[in-house]
């Protein structure tokens, strides 16, 4: 009792004070809850493609948005997850409950190279250097179709569960541990280095901080991620193919994270959930369905003419204004702090700022 | 096999280096990476084939016209969707991905999927160091190195150039001499775009034209420009002729060598970065911070 009673209280004093906070417990709550509620097939399976891209754009936000690493090549940690699971599945017979972790370790192994070869590289010439990877492991896969199965990829996986609802659940909660996992992760004082690792890596190395040994940790997290992902949604298609390591997956990523807006965790997971049922569901109108990629492009172009900065943090500015005083973030509405009684809004008058404070 | 070679990456090397100089110019005035800089070319081979097939014209009021219409259409866009977000490098970039796909989707709307061919503007062939070389590749590489001199020309000869050359050099004092920078980053787009949109309409008889044909040159242009050294044209010209010299190489001695030819091609390129971060002629870029 006392326990509940203590939860509560955090509730109401942590949670429900800030919108933002409110509405990703009503989020993940009612991705719990939905097929209690609506049970159909199709949304479902949206729904469980969605959670996976959400950790795959999760990741590659705490690899560029966090640490600056703009990655065009993320594609590769997605497909090597994807392509180490079905060949250990499918050539070995090895369960899908491990291979999916082999597949993840693959592709962190993967995303440490990839951080290796990068280390000297910076800003653009790190992008366009990441878009070569993944490329030229699809070549390779072309060349060698025997053992890649080639433009068809491997498919004919075991799924991990039967039905549909399981395997929604499988996706959400998976989707829920790594995303959260990877929010708390860029919320500690390792994301506070990797913050400052962006903005000034010269001063970070200064302050005598390592920053190789963060820049390779970051990328074997993101990529470990990123496989993660792929190996779920290998399993879940019962196909790895090609298409899970071109540059349009690639792009889409980036898309997904800037249109989120970077540096968030929580805003690339909100472009996945807005954007792609909403071109999956614009595909399924008949004048629409040649047009869906068209759409998207223009949304996305349109959106950030208005919003530069990203989505999130475009609303979250709207809602929530930050002390002046002592930076804890608080309700757009209210005049003074929630936590240390400074006034929000330069207008407020002295009187109002007395009586904020009793 | 040696001659087939040397021709065949030669040509390559002079489409290459036309999209890849083009896009280091934009980078190195505006630093801009112009995810869509190869979809200009798309589009200006498209515009050629529905003039010349669709409307009937001749080859060489159609190739003007298309190049013209695609730079113009560049600076439109220029103007209404990159110089708003031009502060949010990050804005930039996804801009300038959807923009691309724009164009993607609606000539994959317009014209459809299937691949389109181009009439050859001139038909025949010649007998060059024993190698038979159509004269159609003959027109790309005189026309690639017609419009390399002619950028030449414009960057170090005149006082646009110069202004260029000084804006790419440093922004902040390139103000301070009282240079109109946006013009400056306008004119350079015009350029750039102008020689994707040459390099789209002379290559479109020889390939085949598709909406998707700007995703595999975009790969290439980006890893020569890299390898070259980012903003840096001597780079980027000998880059592209490393890169064409390459591919030809892989296609003609590998076995596969047509999958391969992208995965060597790019190789190569890492190989270089690990040597040299910075490119092979690119500023040592630790002032920039």
């Amino acid at each position: 009792m006392y326990w509940l009673r203590r939860a509560w209280a955090e509730l109401k004093t942590e949670v429900f004070v800030l919108p933002s906070r409110t509405l990703v417990l009503l989020w993940a709550l009612g991705l719990l809850a939905l097929p209690f509620v609506y049970d159909d097939a199709y949304v479902l399976r949206i729904l469980t493609m969605t959670c996976f891209f959400a950790i795959f754009a999760a990741s590659w936000d705490l690899l560029a948005g966090y640490t600056g690493q703009v990655n065009f090549g993320h594609a590769l940690f997605f497909g090597a997850g994807a392509y180490t699971t079905a060949l250990l599945s499918l050539k070995l017979g090895i369960p899908p409950w491990l291979s999916i972790w082999a597949g993840a370790a693959i592709a962190m192994f993967f995303g440490f190279l990839v951080g290796y070869l990068c280390l000297r590289l910076r800003g653009s010439y790190l992008s366009l250097a990441t878009l070569a990877f993944p490329l030229i492991v699809l070549g390779l896969l072309f060349a060698f179709p025997g053992f890649s199965g080639g433009e068809l990829g491997i498919s004919g996986l075991r799924r991990l569960a039967l039905t549909p609802t399981a395997n929604y659940y499988i996706a959400v909660v998976a989707m829920l541990v790594v995303v959260f996992g990877l929010w708390l992760l860029a919320d500690s004082k390792f994301g506070i280095v990797l913050h400052a690792i962006r903005d000034d890596e010269v001063a970070v190395r200064a302050s005598g901080i390592n920053t190789l040994r963060y820049k390779l940790i970051v990328f074997a997290i993101a990529g470990a991620a990123a496989g993660f992902a792929g190996a779920l949604f290998a399993h879940y298609l019962r196909v790895a193919g090609p298409s899970t390591l071109e540059t349009a997956l690639s792009f889409q990523v980036v898309i997904w994270g800037i249109f989120g807006g970077v540096a968030t965790i929580y805003g690339p997971v909100a472009a996945v959930f807005l954007l792609y049922p909403m071109t999956e569901w614009l595909g399924t109108f008949r004048a629409f369905g040649e047009l869906r990629l068209l759409i998207f492009a223009v949304i996305v172009l349109l959106v950030l003419l208005f919003m530069p900065r990203g989505l999130a943090p475009w609303v979250r500015d709207k809602v929530e204004v930050a002390c002046p005083r002592c930076k804890h973030r608080n309700v757009g509405w209210r005049s003074v702090c929630r936590l240390c009684g400074a006034a929000l809004k330069a207008e407020v008058s002295r009187a109002k700022r007395l009586v904020g404070h009793q | 096999m040696i001659q087939d070679i040397f021709v065949t990456g030669l040509v390559n090397g002079g489409v290459y280096a036309l999209l890849a100089i083009g896009f280091s110019l934009i980078f190195g005035v505006a630093r801009i990476v112009n995810i869509a800089h190869t979809a200009f070319y798309m589009l200006a081979a498209y515009c050629f084939y529905t003039l010349l097939v669709k409307v009937g014209m001749s080859f060489v009021p159609a190739a003007l016209i298309s190049v013209g219409g695609v730079t113009l259409l560049s600076v439109l866009c220029y103007r209404l969707i990159i110089e708003p977000v031009r502060e949010h490098e990050s804005a930039v970039l996804i801009a300038t991905i959807a923009l691309a796909l724009i164009f993607q989707e609606l000539m994959l709307y317009t014209f459809g999927g299937h691949f389109l061919g181009v009439p050859s503007t001139l038909e025949g062939s010649m007998r060059v160091l024993g190698v038979s070389v159509p004269y159609q590749r003959l027109l790309i590489l005189v026309v690639a190195a017609a419009m390399l001199g002619g950028v030449w020309f414009l960057l170090y000869r005149t006082r646009l150039g110069l202004a260029i050359r000084s804006t790419a050099n440093d922004i902040e004092v390139a103000t301070l001499m009282g240079m109109n920078v946006h013009r400056i980053a306008m004119a350079t787009v015009a350029i750039s775009v102008a020689l994707a949109a040459v390099a789209g309409v002379v290559v479109s008889p020889v390939y085949v034209v598709d909406p998707f044909m700007w995703l595999a040159p975009l790969v290439t242009m980006l890893a020569i420009v890299v390898l070259g050294g980012l903003g840096s044209i001597k780079g980027s010209l000998i880059g592209a002729l490393i890169i064409g010299y390459v591919e030809a190489i892989t296609v003609f001695t590998l076995p596969g060598g047509a999958y391969l030819k992208g995965a060597v091609a790019l190789l190569i390129m890492v190989v270089v970065l690990l040597v040299r971060p910075e490119g092979l002629f690119g500023v040592a870029f630790e002032e920039e911070r």
